[in-house]
């Protein structure tokens, strides 16, 4: 309970910190924007030429951007902004400040920065999804709208979990530059849905990069193609994904030696 | 003292040859440097390739499903195309406006403005000695690509020579576009959206996104005035399309242009903008 009220606490002062730059909201919104018009750009491209992709429709395939926006969001305002400041500091020796703190030091590194404005994109993957749902014009039943409420959060925890185990890799590998980009164009193959990867591809963006659980299976959920069997599979996958970088984060910690003074 | 015009043209010569031991010196540095941190490079590279293997595999998907060919364009012309891509754009990689925005904001800019050379041309001789590792390093990427998508080429002796011209020109046209935009920083560092919006044209008006015969006519129009697809397009077509002798050069000759005008446009903006700057500390 307490480690649950520490954990809100740090993120309320995340967001007041962010909340003080509010010209930074406005150009977010604008590079949001231009992220997801770039995808609906290549949509139309796409079916000028074709009149479905691999068995997805044109208003399908917006539900996936739509989704793949708000796991952007979830992932740029929360995930990453803390696994990359953990990477930092077991740089620069100053993760001791966390580690001596009387919290779980895992849930610690996971709360102590929210780049607030990056959240846009929830927002806007929230209206997308709407707007295709709204053109796919089926009711979309109870039992999917919950299935596709749980496949986000298996998601966005997998994605966690992806991130913990990379930055994790910090211990190791000091410099950890890359992280971002490396996650950045990877993550971009969750605008489509990962069945028109080549079989090796699909493979590594299911089960190293969690791309088809993260976004593929919620958008399954909401245009009702979803079965239970992979709601199954992908509930399972979360928790052994979260059990071993909760392994993992601790068999890296022992090879920490802080530097700090 | 009066300066006769011999020892003016003695002074100028060796004003050459030092700029050209200092772009040799700092490519080499670079060089080494870029060949110390693999791992890192690798997955930068790994990350950059991610891009053109999506619209490599849903263009080839829509190829095979609308029988074999999209605009005339084959599974293995949408390979060729988009390895050739990764190459270019290994090649075309510089330094970003954010890393004037980082430049200024540190106050990092105050000691390589007391150096006695333009701070350009250490990011051009840098990035540029960068490749050459960076070379090594994606030749593997390209086997493997190769071997995964097979795509099909038909490269003349005089395609090649052009095309090993033509990935410096784009990487000379996309410094200097890029570095003016970085000046930005010097009203607001806060040049992401700015930055953004640049990218977003490239993607459009490149051939980055899609080969540009696929983009509607107006697209491929306008892209014909603006420098981008000279970035990418034109040197990957170099190797993939089949361009006369007479439009490869008309090629080079448009990259040249636009490097100049990139210049040009580059040091006008960089004497206002170098007034302005200030830095506290260091």
């Amino acid at each position: 309970m307490t480690t649950l009220r520490v954990a809100l606490l740090h993120l309320r002062v995340g967001v007041m910190n962010d909340l003080q730059y509010r010209v930074n909201f406005a150009l977010q919104v604008l590079q949001s924007i231009l992220a997801v018009g770039v995808g609906l750009i290549v949509f139309q491209l796409v079916f000028s030429h074709t009149t479905n992709l691999n068995g997805w429709t044109h208003s399908e395939l917006l539900a996936i951007l739509g989704v793949q926006s708000v796991m952007a969001g979830v992932v740029h305002a929360v995930i990453q902004p803390n696994m990359m400041r953990l990477s930092e500091e077991v740089q620069d020796g100053k993760l001791d400040h966390a580690l001596t703190k009387p919290v779980d030091a895992q849930m610690l590194i996971s709360v102590r920065q929210v780049q607030l404005w990056q959240a846009v994109d929830i927002p806007i993957g929230a209206v997308i999804i709407g707007f295709a749902l709204a053109r796919l014009g089926g009711n979309v039943g109870v039992l999917d709208a919950l299935a596709f409420a749980v496949a986000l959060v298996f998601g966005a925890v997998l994605l966690y979990c992806f991130w913990l185990v990379l930055a994790t890799g910090s211990f190791w590998i000091v410099r950890m530059w890359f992280l971002p980009e490396l996650f950045e164009g990877i993550f971009q193959t969750g605008r489509f849905p990962v069945g028109i990867y080549p079989d090796w591809l699909r493979f590594g963006i299911t089960f190293l990069v969690p791309i088809a659980f993260a976004i593929t299976v919620p958008a399954e959920a909401v245009t009702s193609r979803l079965d239970w069997q992979t709601l199954l599979f992908a509930a399972v996958f979360t928790v052994v994904a979260f059990a071993f970088s909760r392994w993992f984060w601790r068999f890296g910690l022992r090879h920490y030696t802080g530097a700090s003074a | 003292m009066t300066v006769t015009p011999a020892t003016q043209e003695l002074r100028k010569e060796s004003r050459l040859r030092s700029l050209a031991d200092f772009y040799v010196t700092t490519m080499r540095t670079e060089i080494q440097t870029q060949f110390q941190y693999r791992a890192a490079t690798y997955m930068y590279l790994l990350g950059m390739v991610a891009e053109p293997i999506i619209y490599l595999v849903v263009w080839s998907t829509i190829a095979d499903s609308s029988g074999g060919e999209v605009n005339g364009l084959t599974a293995g012309d949408f390979a060729a195309y988009y390895i050739v891509w990764t190459l270019v754009r290994t090649m075309n990689i510089v330094f970003t406006p954010y890393g004037w925005e980082w430049r200024i904001r540190n106050g990092e800019l105050s000691g390589q403005l007391l150096r006695p050379l333009h701070p350009i041309h250490y990011d051009v001789a840098q990035f540029a000695g960068g490749k050459i590792p960076w070379l090594f390093y994606y030749l593997p990427i390209a086997v493997i690509l190769t071997l995964v998508f097979e795509p099909t080429f038909d490269v003349r002796p005089a395609e090649i020579a052009v095309f090993a011209i033509a990935i410096w020109g784009a990487y000379l046209i996309r410094t200097f576009n890029q570095t003016a935009l970085g000046l930005v920083c010097f009203w607001t560092t806060r040049v992401g959206a700015l930055f953004s919006l640049y990218i977003v044209l490239e993607l459009l008006l490149s051939g980055r996104l899609v080969p540009l015969t696929l983009m509607p006519d107006w697209v491929q129009t306008l892209a014909w005035f603006l420098p981008f697809r000279w970035t990418f397009y034109f040197p990957i077509e170099t190797l993939v399309g089949d361009l006369t002798n007479a439009e490869l050069l008309a090629g080079l000759g448009m990259q040249l242009f636009w490097t100049l005008v990139g210049i040009a446009m580059f040091s006008l903006v960089w004497r206002f903008a170098i007034r302005r700057y200030t830095a506290v500390g260091n």
